[in-house]
């Protein structure tokens, strides 16, 4: 199911604009990478390269390498929505599909690829990707109401329980607790803990307390100055980065003393 | 310490220091009461007559409210009251036309509408033996006509002006020359004025037919091209209000761009879609020139929109007066049924308009 990343010398452009400089990386399968660094630095523009979500926005685009179980997803041809079936994401604001209920928002990946799937099926899926989400007690009673009415907490983890629904290899994760309450944020982080032992996973995260909870590898990603790219500085395993780091800029950052 | 609070030490009893200094809670009533009396009375000397005596209440009551609360009041408070009072004046200024056009539309059509004047077509009947001649009042032919040419027009916008919406917001970049030009085309469109879209459609058809061209297509031809750029800029509006983490949300799901246009934006835009065409139409179903030069007028039943002249309500209307029979109060009095017709049409719209709107409306988000 999960599957290894490994970036080699990206580059990453807003039209002119070079946003992510030089970034070479190997994420392994089943782990969880959380990205760190201070705002702008560009970890979610990195973070979106990844299942060429960047490319969404008019004018992006990356040069460079990035490669999924030997397979480049830049190579010419490649269709982005193919990608994107394979590497799914989770957004820092949820965003369940207002028209649809609950159960369709959890549906919503394989229904709107115009797959067939019986009653029965589609029940055994809800119920696998709801508890898959831990959101599935919370919600069983009212799966045909609208995804909308959920609180925050519940509409971020209804749209993780959309996002592994379609059974992607690689989940990515923008922030996805930013906007929640401690408690919502403790069953999102227990929920990114088991979904590692299928997936490959990578958050980005403001909360280095949370970095050093979930992830087991960490990248700090560090800007020289406002119009300067952004870059990696340092990637290693969770407990080196925040106790023993090479480089000093990643030391005064886990320690708090800029950023 | 005495400076300090100088507020407390007010006469009377004072429940809450903050309310202080203010005026009393009806003063805007009271004080547009004393408005029309004065004015009323100074009227009186000169001669009473009510457009002058509203006006003039208005102006002394606008006058003696600003001067009053900065008196007691502080500025901010009697520039509030000033422009509170203006804005309600000038709306009552808007709301006069509409309601004495509805109510001069009710009151002299509600004698011509009955059942026969909705189920039977209209006209006058030449009897050679008698040689008299009947009037039958009727409006089949003109509601008919109306809603054949209207459904046709909107057959036509409906796809056009939605695809056009979709490609500027969706796939055309702000930018680009091609969506810059459709956009400048569209707001020329809007301007187009409407007899300019009926001879238009003439004289297309009339390129195509020959000569007295004249059909139900032709006049929806016509209407379609006022109606389109509203369609345009309505679904524009609506599908650029849908948030852009929905399509986000939904490419992350390996979902294609068509899918997610189809699946995603245009059903949650669909509620504001759908009032915008409705409006669209309530807006066209009143036109009368350029449906008057295209499609003409009869007083025949003709349902076939591709052959012959159509009647069609606001043309009735227009002819009952400008054309009458030779019973004019006949005439004259089916013109104003044919109007209060239209406008209950387009108030039957709105309303189907507001119920779709509220079906479709996303439910549960907040």
């Amino acid at each position: 199911m999960s599957k290894r990343i490994e970036v080699k010398d990206l580059n990453v452009y807003y039209s002119d604009f070079l946003a992510v400089e030089g970034v070479s990386i190997t994420i392994e399968p089943r782990t969880v990478t959380a990205f760190i660094g201070p705002s702008g630095c560009g970890k979610s523009t990195f973070l979106r390269t990844l299942n060429r979500m960047h490319e969404v926005i008019p004018g992006a685009h990356v040069k460079g390498e990035v490669i999924i179980d030997g397979n480049d997803l830049y190579a010419p041809g490649v269709d982005p929505v193919m990608v994107r079936r394979q590497v799914g994401m989770v957004f820092q604001r949820a965003n369940p599909f207002p028209t649809m209920s609950i159960r369709d928002n959890v549906l919503a990946g394989l229904k709107l690829n115009n797959k067939r799937i019986s009653k029965s099926e589609g029940d055994d899926m809800v119920e696998k990707g709801l508890r898959g989400a831990n959101l599935w007690n919370e919600v069983k009673d009212r799966l045909n109401l609208p995804g909308g009415g959920l609180s925050g907490g519940q509409q971020q983890r209804l749209c993780i329980a959309r996002a592994i629904t379609v059974s992607p290899d690689v989940l990515l994760m923008d922030e996805p607790c930013s906007a929640l309450d401690p408690i919502s944020t403790l069953a999102i982080e227990d929920l990114i803990k088991e979904l590692k032992e299928e997936y490959t996973i990578v958050i980005v995260t403001h909360n280095m307390q949370q970095a050093s909870r979930v992830s087991d590898r960490t990248a700090f990603f560090n800007i020289a100055g406002t119009g300067k790219p952004g870059k990696l500085i340092e990637y290693d395993d969770t407990t080196t980065i925040f106790s023993n780091p090479t480089v000093k800029d990643t030391e005064d950052y886990v320690s708090g003393r800029f950023g | 310490m005495t400076a300090l609070s100088p507020r407390t030490v007010e006469k009377g009893p004072v429940p809450n220091s903050l309310t202080t200094g203010q005026l009393p809670r009806f003063a805007e009533l009271y004080i547009f009461g004393a408005s029309a009396v004065v004015s009323g009375v100074l009227l009186m000397l000169i001669g009473f007559d009510v457009i002058g005596w509203l006006v003039l209440s208005a102006v002394v009551y606008l006058v003696l409210l600003g001067i009053l609360s900065s008196l007691v009041e502080n500025r901010r408070k009697a520039v509030d009251r000033l422009v509170r009072g203006l804005v309600t004046v000038a709306f009552l200024l808007a709301i006069i036309p509409l309601v004495s056009t509805l109510f001069t539309v009710v009151s002299k059509g509600i004698g011509a509408l009955s059942f026969q004047f909705i189920t039977q077509t209209g006209g006058s009947a030449f009897n050679p033996d008698t040689l008299e001649v009947t009037n039958t009042p009727g409006a089949l032919q003109a509601i008919v006509g109306t809603l054949i040419i209207t459904g046709i027009a909107t057959l036509i916008s409906v796809p056009i002006g939605l695809f056009t919406s979709i490609y500027l917001v969706e796939y055309g970049r702000p930018g680009q020359w091609l969506s810059r030009t459709v956009t400048f085309l569209v707001d020329v469109m809007t301007g187009i004025p409407s007899i300019v879209a009926g001879l238009f459609a003439f004289s297309l058809f009339t390129i195509i037919l020959g000569p007295k061209a004249f059909s139900g297509f032709s006049a929806s031809v016509a209407l379609s091209v006022l109606m389109i750029p509203t369609v345009v800029r309505a679904c524009e509006e609506m599908l650029r209000l849908v948030p852009h983490d929905l399509r986000e949300a939904s490419y992350a799901l390996g979902v294609s761009k068509f899918a997610t246009i189809v699946r995603i934006v245009l059903p949650t835009a669909i509620a504001g879609i759908v009032t915008g065409i409705m409006l669209a139409i309530a807006r066209v179903i009143g036109e009368t020139a350029p449906i008057f030069m295209a499609a003409s007028f009869t007083d025949n039943f003709n349902s076939n929109p591709f052959e012959g002249p159509m009647q069609t309500l606001p043309v009735m209307a227009y002819t009952g007066f400008a054309f009458p029979g030779t019973d004019i109060t006949a005439s004259n009095n089916s013109a104003w049924g044919a109007a209060l017709l239209l406008v209950i049409l387009v108030v039957i719209l709105n309303l189907i308009a507001r119920v779709i709107a509220k079906v479709f409306a996303p439910k549960g988000s907040r």
